[in-house]
């Protein structure tokens, strides 16, 4: 009998062929619209007849104006039906279980194993009240504290805050840190800037000019470093500190890194480094190493913890030893015996969020760094970054892209690219470029501010993607790019096999059509 | 009003035929009918239209319009060659068009209520359209000229096509007011550079078809242009001259004291009233004389100069006289962002002045927001 | 070349030492150090990072990580009476099963294309709120309910202009912490007393306290205390008549019986959603709302994002997308709006489940089901001797304060023992309230049995004989 290549309608010399993906397109109703009167999803416990009894008719003890008058108009819906609706509607969602996610550039998209999911559903932390007493809650202390005790190895510095409920909620925090600080020295008044650079995340200046800063940009020089020039210029005797990002979102490195600290110490700022994706840098280069007094990093992108479609999630605040009185309330202390919670910090800025952020995230991001170790940390940078290296160099095959800066410099862990020559030459633009790429099945992320770099595309492969699965990212943009050149009608009409068509965006800016809620868009558009 | 509301879109479309003769023979620019001859004796072939067919086609592709156009090679040559069936308006005499009939044309598609009016040229042309219909009617350039300097143009033939529809479809609402830069062509043949800015046209404004996510967002660009305002008008001292130069930025600091600004020129101010408005270099110097005096202002066009295009009444004596630390620039992060990174540059004439103009610069891009901008030569 | 080894990290594909080989041979390097070479040697890391050995096995992963776990003692084992911003409610299974599909659960940013389910299901979440709130306008979740209470003051400055806020003092310790640290450089604020009898606002004092250069009153409904404020329209005047915005922090599973917050004139409302669906999980489960009517001066000033529906180019096909993203400041004061990043997204989907799941009908039954409870439990405690419940003589929601003075016991001293009993005592307002004696906040839910209230008196009872 003769062989046959089975596979061969699935490779094409070595290389995965382009999947004939469809998303689902379930055309899924509101959830309004598939109410039906007296259908009921889940029933509520009884009231104890005895306690009916005693307690009397409640709602007539209110006074007229704060009892309800119309029941709420919400959906009336079987749970069959609801269960339905909802299992559409992540149907209609391209998890990065589902996709070769590195198109999502700078959101460190890697996989989130399955058992750390698990660990954290279980019940001796589900059914946790933050206030209880602190004899009864041990077991997450101690997961709170160890995973401190790693973040601080992992960075060098000396003491963390697990509060903030995110990246930019960290910064936020760092902010507060570094006002109090010069607060406790009586400089706050005279320092009222903040320098950050044009390529670190815009929430460092979102969040310097939130907690009342001045905010100062620096600009890269020719080769796309922070120009290190601009810095001296900048700094004063108004400096507060210094937020940056390090490699920036181009992947870069700023080797002069040390001298920007030095600078900003010599005029008496802080510097914090914004380390929301340490993926590429695990065990090669920490905060402690280039003086920084304070660092964030955010469990949902290095530590793997699920982004949840933005979030719950934790932004683990870092600082040196002198800065550890400034850290909001409370931190877990260990006597050698017991775990427990100190709120006793006189010079604390206070709450950034409520109780102990999030737990359950922790412990996620607790179990990913116990199942990899010093040296499986370290592995994941150097994977990561080879995959981001090898990614470069196919994309650079394909014609119209190129990379602004620090030419034949290696990349970290991302990259962020042009598509200026195909723009140039094909009118298509990036974004369109990545609507179409979603009709094979992948993300192509599209933010980029500041455009900086014209017609930008940043990917970042992260350890999680295997060489077949990166290459099968190539062929798309390749063929995608292809489309542009060949038919370009093909790419800026797209998306073809998504779940929707071409959205229109005027209503989302007219506030005569825009409808944050059904009963707007009823009332706006349906007349309601 | 566009395919939204119903009915087909009105397109104008003048294509200004012996736009960018020049440049590819090494003359600079093509004004003047002696120049285009000269041009045309040096083996220019005549780019406009071939540029502005490439973004009609791609119009056409997309949107449904009533194209309205002039005569011949102003238009309804390529608008033909589309496949198109334009409404042919007003007259000329082919093959020997001028600015005048550019200015005709512009006023003709004004006339004839047009949605957009499209244009292929250069820095020149747009000047004459801008003279004709102001910020009457949306206006689009097709670059097809020598020197683009002016910021009515889209990067490209196809992107002005594609920017176009967008408007025509109703996908693109926005307008900006876009600078219009005159630059006198015979000057720039000697080696002179006079650019002075000439006006402003109304651009249908593309953000990004794609909402942008994640990042904390930005003000826009007319606010960013008040929160500078506000930053500078804050700061402001008693007693001290303000040498507010042309710019659609600087323009909103005069609007943030109750003052009208001279477009395109160069406004003094003292204790919140105007001293002299449209100042010449000399009614500067003098006004200056003995005072302190800070200077005001704002890169022109696209290219990052903030001392030699467009404000040349801020001459080298007068920066000399006010001094290095008494200039205040502004400028939207969005348009330092299209600087990609390029430093921001002076061209004074005056070599010294330049020299001491260079280096790092806090540029005002909000309120209580800078950028440490480097200034070269 | 030796043989192929099975790779140590499931999790790292390309940690295949074949694989690697390849790669670094095809983008020309020698090794994956190369790929650092721009990282000075002084910034290096000097040997390896000193962590735990770590548990190679999912199976001694989930041994170590759940062995630790073991120490705690959940709410569920024993009784709970612990409230204050994070409440024990029963979550339905659906909201559980909703939230763990890999779909969501490992989704983030993507277009409104590829991403629609969290586009849609975010949209009905905040459609679903509206309903409830009886407001159009309500924002993707934000991190939780102390960073709604803040943002949503910040927004009151930037609407009028004005610095000055005035908060009621039935406030939580660590919400008015966060609020303090958060609109510093953009609110002054002042504290508002309530009545010592009825725990209602002091209107005599906030009148003194309101000026035209007040932004807003914050004022939780219920409060911190459990209290329901019988005056909302008439505060609502009061703080409308000096152009003063009112702010109502209100707990959502309230609003199947109490009047929504827009009714009685509340020009933002905020809370926290954690009662729609989410386990307390040690105070993990938080996610913040803030709702104004749809008018363009509430909207622009939102830092959070708004998802909107739209029509697609095909007729009758919904599409989603960000309204108003581009937001923009009217006027040009003082600082900018906030940020905007990764928040609660997911707590927001399964919140949606939950009132998608309960309808207008259990909205209602359990509001009210968790009124009577409360009372039940009011009336019960009170015939303690030396104990006082509620401490105020005001209708209350589902927590209260419960006053220890005549038993001269500590709430310290009471928890302690209830604890050894098996039961979490009600949040010692000790050094919160200090005015308040010994006291402590009782929250009861639809979670508690009679027994449950039964038992927990007779413990107090025996404790305080």
């Amino acid at each position: 009998m003769g062989q046959r290549d089975i596979t061969k309608e699935r490779y094409s010399d070595g290389k995965p062929v382009l999947r004939r993906f469809h998303q689902a397109r379930w055309d899924e109703p509101i959830i309004f619209e598939l109410s039906r009167a007296g259908q009921r999803g889940i029933l509520v416990p009884e009231v104890d007849e005895e306690i009916r009894a005693r307690a009397g008719d409640v709602l007539a003890t209110l006074p007229d104006g704060m009892r309800r008058k119309d029941p709420p108009a919400l959906p009336e819906l079987s749970q069959p039906q609801v269960v339905r609706h909802y299992a559409r509607l992540s149907q209609e969602n391209l998890g990065a279980d589902l996709n070769v996610d590195i198109g999502q550039g700078t959101c460190t998209m890697k996989y989130s194993p399955k058992i750390n999911d698990q660990l954290a559903a279980n019940p001796k932390l589900l059914d946790l009240h933050p206030f209880q007493d602190e004899e009864t809650v041990q077991g997450i202390l101690e997961v709170m504290y160890r995973f401190e005790q790693i973040l601080k190895e992992i960075s060098g510095l000396d003491r963390f805050s697990l509060q903030p409920g995110a990246g930019s909620a960290a910064i936020y925090a760092n902010v507060s840190i570094i006002r109090a600080y010069h607060e406790a020295r009586g400089e706050s008044k005279q320092r009222d800037e903040i320098i950050t650079t044009i390529f670190s995340h815009p929430s460092n200046a979102a969040c310097a000019k939130t907690a009342g800063y001045r905010v100062i940009t620096l600009y890269p020089d020719d080769d796309g470093y922070p120009d290190l020039d601009a810095l001296k210029a900048a700094v004063s005797e108004r400096t507060a500190g210094l937020l940056i990002t390090n490699p920036e979102d181009t992947g870069i490195y700023n080797p002069k890194i040390a001298e920007f600290v030095d600078i900003v110490h010599g005029a008496g700022g802080l510097c914090s480094y914004d380390q929301a994706n340490a993926n590429g840098v695990l065990g090669i280069t920490r905060a402690r190493e280039a003086d920084f007094d304070l660092c964030h990093f955010n469990l949902h992108k290095t530590f793997s913890t699920p982004h949840g479609c933005g979030g719950p999630a934790v932004g683990a605040t870092g600082v040196k030893e002198e800065l550890a009185r400034f850290l909001p309330v409370p931190l877990v202390e260990y006597d050698g015996d017991r775990y427990r919670l100190d709120y006793d910090l006189a010079d604390s800025i206070g709450k950034v969020g409520s109780f102990h952020g999030v737990p359950a995230v922790v412990v996620k991001a607790y179990a990913w760094a116990m199942s990899l170790g010093a040296d499986g940390l370290r592995e994941v940078a150097g994977i990561a970054v080879l995959n981001n290296n090898y990614l470069l160099k196919k994309m650079l095959e394909i014609p119209g892209l190129s990379i602004p800066y620090a030419k034949g410099k290696r990349r970290i862990e991302q990259v962020r690219y042009s598509w200026e020559k195909l723009a140039e030459e094909t009118g298509v633009h990036s974004e369109e470029l990545g609507i179409r790429a979603a009709d094979f099945g992948v993300h192509y992320w599209t933010s980029h501010h500041p455009f900086v770099v014209p017609e930008p595309c940043t990917l970042e492969p992260t350890e999680s993607y295997s060489k077949d699965e990166l290459d099968e990212y190539v062929a798309i943009i390749a063929h995608v790019a292809r489309e542009a050149y060949t038919d370009p009608e093909i790419v800026k009409s797209a998306p073809h096999n998504s779940t929707v068509h071409t959205i229109e965006h005027e209503p989302f800016d007219d506030p005569s059509q825009w409808a944050v809620t059904w009963r707007a868009f009823r009332r706006k558009v349906g007349g309601d | 009003m566009t395919e939204a509301a119903g009915r087909c879109p009105k397109l104008g479309l003048i294509v200004n035929p012996v736009a960018g003769l020049g440049g590819r023979v090494g003359l600079k620019g093509s004004d003047g009918e002696e120049i285009q001859k000269r041009a045309l004796e040096l083996g220019a072939v005549p780019g406009a239209q071939g540029r502005a067919a490439q973004a009609l086609e791609r119009v056409s592709s997309i949107v449904n319009t009533d194209i309205i156009t002039w005569p011949v090679e102003m238009g309804e040559d390529v608008a033909k060659r589309c496949g198109l069936d334009p409404t042919v308006v007003g007259s000329i005499e082919p093959g020997k068009t001028s600015a005048e009939d550019t200015r005709h044309a512009a006023a003709g598609m004004l006339q004839a209520g047009v949605d957009l009016l499209l244009f292929a040229g250069g820095d020149g042309t747009a000047r004459d359209i801008c003279g004709a219909v102001g910020s009457k009617v949306p206006v689009l350039g097709i670059p097809a000229g020598v020197k683009i300097h002016s910021a009515a143009f889209a990067t490209t033939p196809l992107a002005a096509g594609d920017l176009a529809s967008l408007y025509l479809q109703g996908r693109v609402s926005a307008l900006r007011e876009a600078e219009v830069i005159d630059i006198d062509e015979e000057a720039l043949r000697r080696g002179d550079i006079t650019v002075r800015l000439f006006g402003y046209l109304k651009v249908p404004f593309r953000t990004s078809l794609i909402q942008s996510l994640k990042s904390a967002s930005g003000p826009g660009e007319k606010v960013a242009m008040q929160a500078i305002a506000a930053t500078v008008v804050e700061v402001m001292e008693k007693g001290v001259l303000y040498i507010i130069g042309p710019g659609t930025t600087t323009r909103e600091v005069m609007t943030g004291l109750g003052l009208g600004k001279t477009l395109v020129g160069v406004d003094v101010v003292e204790d919140g009233r105007i001293v002299a408005s449209d100042a010449n270099e000399s009614q500067i110097l003098s006004l200056i004389a003995g005072r302190r005096a800070v200077i005001v202002v704002t890169p022109i066009g696209g290219q990052g100069c903030i001392f030699g295009r467009g404000n040349q009444q801020i001459s080298p004596e007068v920066i000399r006289r006010v001094g290095r630390e008494n200039i205040i620039v502004v400028g939207t992060p969005g348009k330092l962002n299209t600087l990609a990174g390029r430093p921001l540059w002076v061209d004074t004439g005056d070599r010294e002045v330049d020299g001491m103009l260079y280096g790092h610069y806090r540029v005002v891009t909000g309120y209580n927001e800078e950028a440490i901008c480097r200034v070269s030569g | 070349m030796s043989e192929q080894r099975p790779p140590d990290y499931p999790y790292i594909p390309n940690s295949v030492p074949k694989v690697k080989e390849q790669m670094l041979r095809e983008v020309g390097a020698e090794s994956v150090e190369e790929f650092f070479e721009d990282i000075p040697d002084s910034l290096r890391l000097k040997g390896k990072m000193n962590l735990p050995e770590p548990l190679l096995s999912e199976q001694a992963l989930k041994r170590h990580v759940e062995g630790i776990l073991a120490r705690n003692a959940t709410a569920r084992e024993n009784l709970n009476f612990l409230g204050a911003g994070c409440w024990q409610h029963h979550v339905p299974a659906v909201c559980d099963e909703v939230n763990r599909r890999g779909e969501f659960l490992t989704a983030y940013a993507g277009e409104p294309y590829d991403d629609h389910g969290r586009f849609q299901t975010l949209f009905e979440y905040a459609s679903m709120m509206g309903e409830l709130l009886n407001m159009d306008v309500v924002n993707v979740p934000i991190y939780d309910g102390l960073q709604a209470a803040a943002t949503s003051l910040c927004m009151a400055t930037r609407i009028t202009g004005r610095r000055h806020a005035l908060v009621s003092k039935a406030i939580g310790a660590e919400k008015l912490s966060k609020i303090r640290d958060y609109c510093r450089p953009s609110a002054d604020i002042e504290l508002v007393g309530f009545e010592a009898e009825t725990g209602q606002l002091d209107l005599g004092e906030l009148k003194g306290r309101l000026s035209s250069d007040t932004a807003a009153l914050f004022l939780g409904n219920p409060s911190y205390l459990g209290t329901i404020e019988q005056a909302g329209g008439e505060i609502a005047d009061i703080a409308h008549e000096k152009g003063a915005l009112l702010i109502v922090d209100v707990d959502p599973i309230s609003l199947g019986v109490l009047t929504p917050p827009a009714d009685y004139g509340a020009d933002i409302v905020c809370g926290d959603i954690q009662p729609l669906g989410m386990h307390m999980q040690f105070g993990g489960g938080q996610a913040g709302f803030i709702a104004t009517r749809d008018e363009e001066e509430f909207v622009m000033e939102y830092p959070s994002r708004l998802f909107g529906i739209a029509p697609t180019r095909v007729e009758g096909e919904y599409g989603f997308g960000d309204v108003a993203y581009e937001r923009t400041s009217f006027a040009v004061r003082e600082e900018g709006r906030e940020w905007v990043g990764t928040a609660a997204a997911l707590w927001g989907i399964t919140a949606g489940v939950y009132l998608a799941l309960m309808g207008p009908q259990g909205m209602a039954e359990i509001g009210e089901g968790i009124m009577a409870r409360a009372r039940y439990a009011m009336l019960k405690l009170d015939t303690i001797e030396g104990v006082k419940a509620p401490l105020f003589s005001t209708p209350h929601f589902k927590e209260f304060v419960v006053n220890f003075d005549g038993t001269g016991r500590s709430v310290a001293e009471i928890n302690r023992a209830l604890l050894a009993g098996g039961i979490f005592g009600g949040k010692d307002l000790t050094q919160e309230y200090p005015k308040l004696g010994s006291s402590a906040l009782y929250c009861v839910t639809e979670v508690h049995s009679r027994q449950d209230i039964d038992r927990l008196v007779e413990a107090l009872r025996e404790e305080v004989a």
